[in-house]
Order: structure tokens, then sequence, then C-alpha cells
């Protein structure tokens, strides 16, 4: 059974955070962790000439409060040549880490992107200070290889879980749009804590929800909702899981009994996300791959996702450490 | 009657070193280490210069500086004509005086290598570069004191912002060309920013400035723009552009393929770096971007990557740093230079060895590696003597941090995405020599993406080629030229 994710203790403070205390924060740390003093001070903007391309918050929506926001981004570039299961990768702040997310939604005509965060490091905690009107620094896409849709597919099972949900709603309405019969499986620890139920109603055959504590739907998690679906239903071409690791593992080995085609939407750490690097290599059916070039969705059947959560847990001490610098500069103000 | 005295030949003075920073200080930061000459130092230095009629060095520069005539200037004390004289040819004369392997290149073609120390010709064109880096480009590149004015309807598009397309970008815009030049990445450079660290090639006092000048000649970078999944070859020419030049490198890092690479402190020489300069890691938290601060660190591999990952990781306070090489110090294809400096910081050559294993904690960490103790056997075909591992012979190393720098490959991105692009056997993108232009009309390429990982010189004279013909085409070529 899948673990209950936990999310880290964010700060809720709204206030922009003083500089000088980043500096005093800065110098503890370095102290605390032996580190030498940094010797590039000088701004960097001459290699960043970025001709007339901005990427404007245009809407912003809090699906969970403090928790999940959606994003509807300018970036006509990236909506026109999106497809579902790319992602992106953005930057917000000069001294910003790259991070990827998954594009959930497009509109080429208006020429938007839709992305939803789940608030839980100091990046995506920055990210949630931007607002309607703000701009992203830099956003790269689409990367990844496009969701494989085959048109005659059968009944295709979209199963999300926390915010898995948006990337696999993209999914879900590729798949819908080929004219498959699509299913959404999706869960949450409860009834308010749902996303894009009401998206998914409108296009999916079915909506089956699972919350732990049974406020909405069955009662526990998705893959108890899949198991009885998989033994009541023929005709299923393909699962396809979106969600925390725990979660993607436990589809996988739900379906193997079966014999279904299981595609999982990787979320490994990425760096480049232009396939540079190796940073989000996976093992699939014992081979090296990259999941920003040859995924992120791969077989869930041959994934090996022990590697994978022992991959996602290599920055923890440090992604902890810059997120309570974060939230305590932020607090203390 | 005195018999006329025989002019007796001079002898030659000595090559005038280079002062360094001392390495007990350069390791606790990320300084250039070379200091550059000071201006007596490089006027003695051109002195030495004999001034051949038909000069070798020149034939060994992959962008042909006219060597001697700007060596002659420096040797009059007169820096700025020297500096214009290089500039006509080498647009990044302060990269290049910095990080080209000289030594197999002008300096390896120079006649007093023959039998002395041949002409610092690499630390001269730093020496001049460094006192004008730069404004006036334009000028300098035309030979003209007026700037051709930029022709919009002559449109030309670059895929990749590195070296080779820098040198594209500066050879087309000086001849009325607007260039734009689309980046994948959030900074401009390619692996003049990501891949060679800040202590062999500083990024704001030299890269941002030499990039900059090409923005005073009106040519246009376009970061966050992926090659072939943001745009295809086809959305350029839609958009106007009349040729395209692809050079997207060689960014796609091997493997060693043995167990345990996938253990959480195994990197690619491209992520380390990648962290460290791109993302500033060495400043974490003040920059976001996190890397692993490691005691023990081992690197894979002989050549110049290897080197930079091995100093870097000295500088980011590792206590033992060994450069692991299946065969001698003296086969490494790492320059010189790069080698002295990095024993001088106190970097193992752990030679004679192959990696076999990576093991771990029960947390996933790396936590030692198995080596392979090798020995060299018979010289092969080639004449060299290829390692063979000792039976039996192998020992187990503590390593927290291993970095893999055994070469890369080509970038996939835009290769795969454009499958009218004829590819050669080893999977790089087939040009005509002379031109190259690739099997699509109007589209060119050079640099690592045609040879595979070379050097920054040798990307830079892919690129002078392919402007030139590009320049024909588009009829805006120099008289002469």
């Amino acid at each position: 059974m899948p673990p209950e994710v936990v999310y880290p203790p964010r700060c809720m403070s709204h206030t922009a955070p003083a500089t000088n205390c980043y500096a005093k924060e800065n110098a503890q740390l370095r102290a605390a962790f032996h580190w030498p003093s940094p010797t590039r001070t000088s701004a960097w903007d001459i290699t960043r000439m970025n001709a007339d391309k901005t990427f404007t918050i245009l809407d912003k929506e809090q699906l969970i409060p403090g928790q999940t926001s959606k994003l509807v981004v300018s970036a006509p570039q990236i909506a026109l040549k999106a497809k579902p299961g790319n992602f992106v990768i953005l930057r917000i702040a000069e001294k910003g880490e790259r991070i990827p997310l998954t594009i959930a939604d497009t509109d080429p005509e208006a020429g938007t992107i839709t992305m939803v965060y789940l608030v839980m490091g100091k990046s995506t905690a920055m990210l949630d200070e931007l607002d309607k009107g703000d701009e992203i620094l830099d956003l790269c896409g689409p990367l990844g290889k496009p969701t494989h849709i085959s048109t005659e597919a059968g009944t295709v099972v979209c199963v999300g879980g926390g915010t898995g949900v948006a990337a696999m709603h993209h999914i879900a309405k590729g798949h819908h749009r080929a004219g498959n019969k699509v299913v959404a499986v999706i869960g949450a620890r409860s009834k308010d804590l749902l996303l894009f139920e009401r998206e998914l109603g409108q296009f999916c055959d079915k909506v089956l929800i699972a919350t732990n504590d049974g406020s909405a739907g069955v009662q526990g998690f998705v893959t108890g909702v899949l198991q009885d679906y998989l033994e009541n239903e023929s005709d299923i071409g393909e699962v396809v899981a979106v969600g925390p690791v725990p979660m993607m593992a436990a589809v996988a080995e739900t379906t193997r009994p079966f014999e279904v085609k299981t595609t999982v939407s990787l979320n490994s750490i990425m760096l480049d996300g232009i396939g540079m690097c190796g940073a989000c290599r996976v093992t699939v059916a014992g081979d090296t791959r990259f999941a920003c070039v040859d995924g992120p969705e791969f077989d869930g059947h041959e994934v090996d996702f022990t590697e994978l959560s022992n991959r996602l847990a290599a920055f923890k001490t440090m992604e902890q450490a810059a997120h309570d610098h974060y939230c305590k500069c932020k607090c203390d103000d | 009657m005195t018999e006329p005295i025989k002019k007796k030949k001079k002898p030659l003075a000595p090559r005038v070193p280079m002062p360094n920073q001392p390495p007990a200080e350069r390791v606790k930061n990320f300084e250039e280490v070379a200091l550059g000459y000071t201006y007596e130092l490089a006027v003695n230095e051109a002195r030495r210069c004999l001034q051949c009629k038909k000069p070798l060095c020149v034939k060994g520069c992959p962008v042909e500086v006219p060597i001697p005539q700007f060596i002659a200037h420096l040797a009059e004390g007169n820096v700025g004509l020297a500096y214009e004289t290089i500039k006509t040819t080498n647009s990044l004369p302060a990269i290049c005086g910095r990080v080209c392997p000289q030594e197999n290149q002008c300096e390896g073609a120079c006649i007093l290598n023959k039998k002395d120390q041949p002409i610092a010709i690499g630390r001269l064109e730093r020496f001049a570069a460094d006192q004008y880096v730069h404004i006036d480009a334009c000028d300098l590149l035309t030979g003209r004191r007026d700037c051709v004015p930029v022709d919009p309807s002559k449109r030309v598009a670059c895929i990749g912002s590195g070296p080779s397309s820098l040198t594209v970008a500066g050879y087309l815009s000086s001849r009325g060309v607007k260039v734009t030049v689309f980046e994948a990445l959030h900074e401009v450079g390619g692996v003049l920013v990501y891949g060679i660290p800040e202590f062999r090639l500083p990024k704001d006092r030299i890269v941002a400035k030499e990039i900059s000048a090409l923005g005073l000649q009106e040519v246009e970078f376009v970061t966050n723009s992926v090659g072939g999944k943001t745009f295809s070859i086809q959305d350029l020419f839609d958009r106007g552009y009349q040729a395209v030049f692809i050079g997207v490198g060689a960014g796609l890092p091997k493997f060693l393929n043995i167990p345990g690479e996938n253990q959480n402190g195994v990197y690619t020489s491209n992520e380390y770096l990648t962290r460290v300069n791109l993302g500033r890691a060495y400043d974490f938290p003040n920059y976001d971007t996190p890397v692993i601060r490691a005691k023990n660190v081992t690197v894979y591999g002989g050549g110049n990557v290897a080197m930079d990952a091995a100093r870097t990781a000295l500088r980011l306070g590792a206590e033992s740093v060994r450069v692991v090489y299946r065969r001698t110090v003296a086969d490494m294809p790492a320059r010189r230079e790069e080698i002295e400096h990095a024993e001088e910081e106190g970097v193992i050559m752990e030679t004679l060895a192959a990696p076999l294993a990576f093991s771990g904690d029960d947390r996933f960490n790396l936590t030692s590696v198995k080596l392979q103790r090798m020995e060299l056997g018979e010289p092969d075909a080639s004449g060299r003597r290829s390692p063979v591992p000792v039976e039996g012979a192998t020992y187990e190393l503590d390593t927290d941090l291993a970095i893999i720098a055994v070469g890369t490959r080509a970038n996939p991105l835009l290769i795969s995405n454009e499958p009218e692009l004829k590819l050669n056997d080893w999977g790089y993108v087939q040009v005509d020599e002379k031109t190259g232009e690739t099997s699509i009309p109007n589209v060119f390429a050079g640099g690592d993406i045609v040879t595979g990982a070379a050097t920054v010189i040798l990307a830079m004279g892919a690129g002078r080629r392919a402007s030139k013909c590009i320049a024909k085409r588009l009829g805006c070529e120099r008289e002469g030229d």
C-alpha cells in the first residue's frame, strides 16, 4: 500500500524577505557546512539577452490553499508545440535553480500553457510568491517525448495522485481526443484535496475517486479502485499512472497480474532537461535511460522504482537547508 | 687587414613564463589560475618571434590569425594594433588565448619548436585581447572604420550558442547579416559557460564581454529555445531565415557501464560542471542549485574535462581527489599545462587503473569503487601500447563522489527530430568538408556535432568555413575574401 506523502512544513508568510537576512543566514550556513566563501559577485545579465521573450503569468488559481496552485502562463511558442506528456524547465530568479514542471494543459490559440505545482521546497515556494501579471524568468520547452497515443487503445484508465493528476489530465485529454474511451481514477487524502475532478468529468466516461478518509468516493487508495475496475471490466487497453513514486510503483504492481500495458510518467531530478547531463537517469528493463529525452513516460512494469526513489533523495539535506533558510528569512521578517 | 667579424648568432632567450596564482592560494578560490603577461613580459616574449616569411604558425591555426603580424605590433609595443590584427579573423581571442591547445596548433607548428621553445602565441593573444576585451568588434572584424549596416532582409539563424555559432554570428553580422542565435539553456555561451570552469575562463570578465560585443553588431540571442523541440529547422525557414547554422555540440555524456553507476554520488562530468559553473552550486545556498560536497573524490578519464572536474572538486573542499586513468600520465589527452596545474594543486593521478564497480551504503549513497590494476601491453597497430588488466590485481578506494569524464556523443535532441538531416557512421552530422553544408540545402553545421568532442578553436574554424559560404550565397562577401 502506498505510504502517505509527507510534505515539509511550509512558511505561510507572504511578505518579501529582507536581503540582509539572507546574508546573515548564508554566512551561518556556510560556516555550519564548512564551505568556502563565494568569489563571483558581479551581475551576469550580459549573457541573458532574451530577445523580447517574456513569460507572463496571466492567471493564478489556488487549487488547495497554501499547497497547490495552477498557473496559466503566456508562452506562445511552447503552447504551439506542446503535446500531452511534455514538460517544461523553469527558473524563477537570477540565483534560482532549474526545475521541471509538467504541462497540464495548453491553449495554442491563446498562446498559453497551464502548469500545476505543489509547494514543497524553496523553488516552488518562490514560484508561489508570484502572482497574476508577474513574469517567470526562464521557461524552456516543450521537453520530453510526448505520450504515445494510439487511436485504437480501447479503454484507457488514467490514474492520478497528488499533483500528478494535473499531468495525468493532459494525457487523458489526448487519449479522449484520439477517440479512446477514458476512465479517470483520482485520489487524495480527503475530498477538499481532490484535483481536476470537474475538468476530468467533462470528457472522461467515468471519474472514479478514492479518498483516504472516505469523504468522497471509495475509502482507500487509488490502487484499490483500480483493482476493482480491472477485475470487473474487460477491454482495458492501457493504464496510465502519474503521481508520487510509491503510487506509481503500487499501480504497476496492481496491473502486473492482469498483464495490462502500464505507462508511468517519471519525476526524476533534472538539471538541463535536454539530455546533456544524465541527472534524471533511470533504469528501465535493465538499461539506463534519461527521463528528460527518452521519457518521462516508460513502461511501469520495467521501471526500477526503488532506484528512482533513492535518487530523488540525493539532495534531501541540502533541499531542507535551502527551504528552512528561505522560510526562516521570510518568517523572521 | 682584419678579417670581418662574423656576426655571431644571438642565442634565443627562453620563453617568458606566465605568472600564476600560487597553488596553495588558488585551491581555495575559483579565480583564474593563470594571471597573464604584463606589458613588459608580453613585449619581451613578442621579441623572440623570428617573423618567418612563410609562417607555419598561421597554418596551424584553424581560424588563420595573422600571427607574425600581430606579434610584430606587440614587439613594437603597439597593443592596439596587435589586437585589431587578431580580431580580423578571430572573434573570441580572449577565450582562444586561454583555452586553445596551442601546443598542437599554432605553437606546435612554430619553427622554433624544432630546436627551442616555441613562441607563446596563446599567451600573447590573450594579453592583447585582455587589454581591449571588448567593444568595437565590428570595426575590428571588418577591418574598416565603419560598420556595415545590418540588412534586415538577410537573416541567418544559429542553433546553439557555443563557440562555432558565436563565430558564425561574428563573421556574418560584421558583413551586414542579421543573425539570431537560439540557445536551449538560460545563458549564452555553450561549453564556455557550463563546461569550462571559472578558474580557467572567467565568465563575467571575459566570456560575457566577448559575447556582448556581438550584441553591438545586432546579433540577437534567444535563450530557452530548444532546436528540435521549441522550433524545427523548417520553422526557421518559414520565419524568413535564409540559412541555418547548426552548432549544437556533442553534449550527450558517455558512461562507464559498470555496476552501481546510478547510485547517488556518481555524476557525469557534464552534470557536475553544469551544476557548479552554470548553476553556481559552489555558492549554495546563495544560489539554489545544490551539488554534493565530498571528502574523497574520484574522476574517471584523462582529458581536459577530467582535469576541470578534479580541480573543481578540490576547490569545493574535497580532502583527496584522484584522477583514475587506465594508461599513464604521458598518455593523457589533457593539455600538459592543465595536468601540471592539477598536480600542483594536489590532484593524485591514479594511473594504470580501471573502474570495475561502484558500491554504496543502504541509503544508495556511493562509498567506494573497485579498481582493476592495468599494465601497458605490446604496441598495437597504431603504435600505442594498450592497457591490459593485471590478473587478480584489484583494489578498493573510498570514494563518496565519482565523476565520469570519459567523453560525450552527439546531442540527440535536434538530430533525432530532423529526419532529413543525414548522419555519418558515428551518428554525427554529415557535412561537405569545404563548406560545412549538410544534406539539407542552406543548412550548415560545424563544431562538435560534426566532428565529435573536440576543441573550442576547431569549432570556431568550422564556423568560419560555413560563414564564408553563407556570406557568398547571401551576396555579402567582402572583396578579396
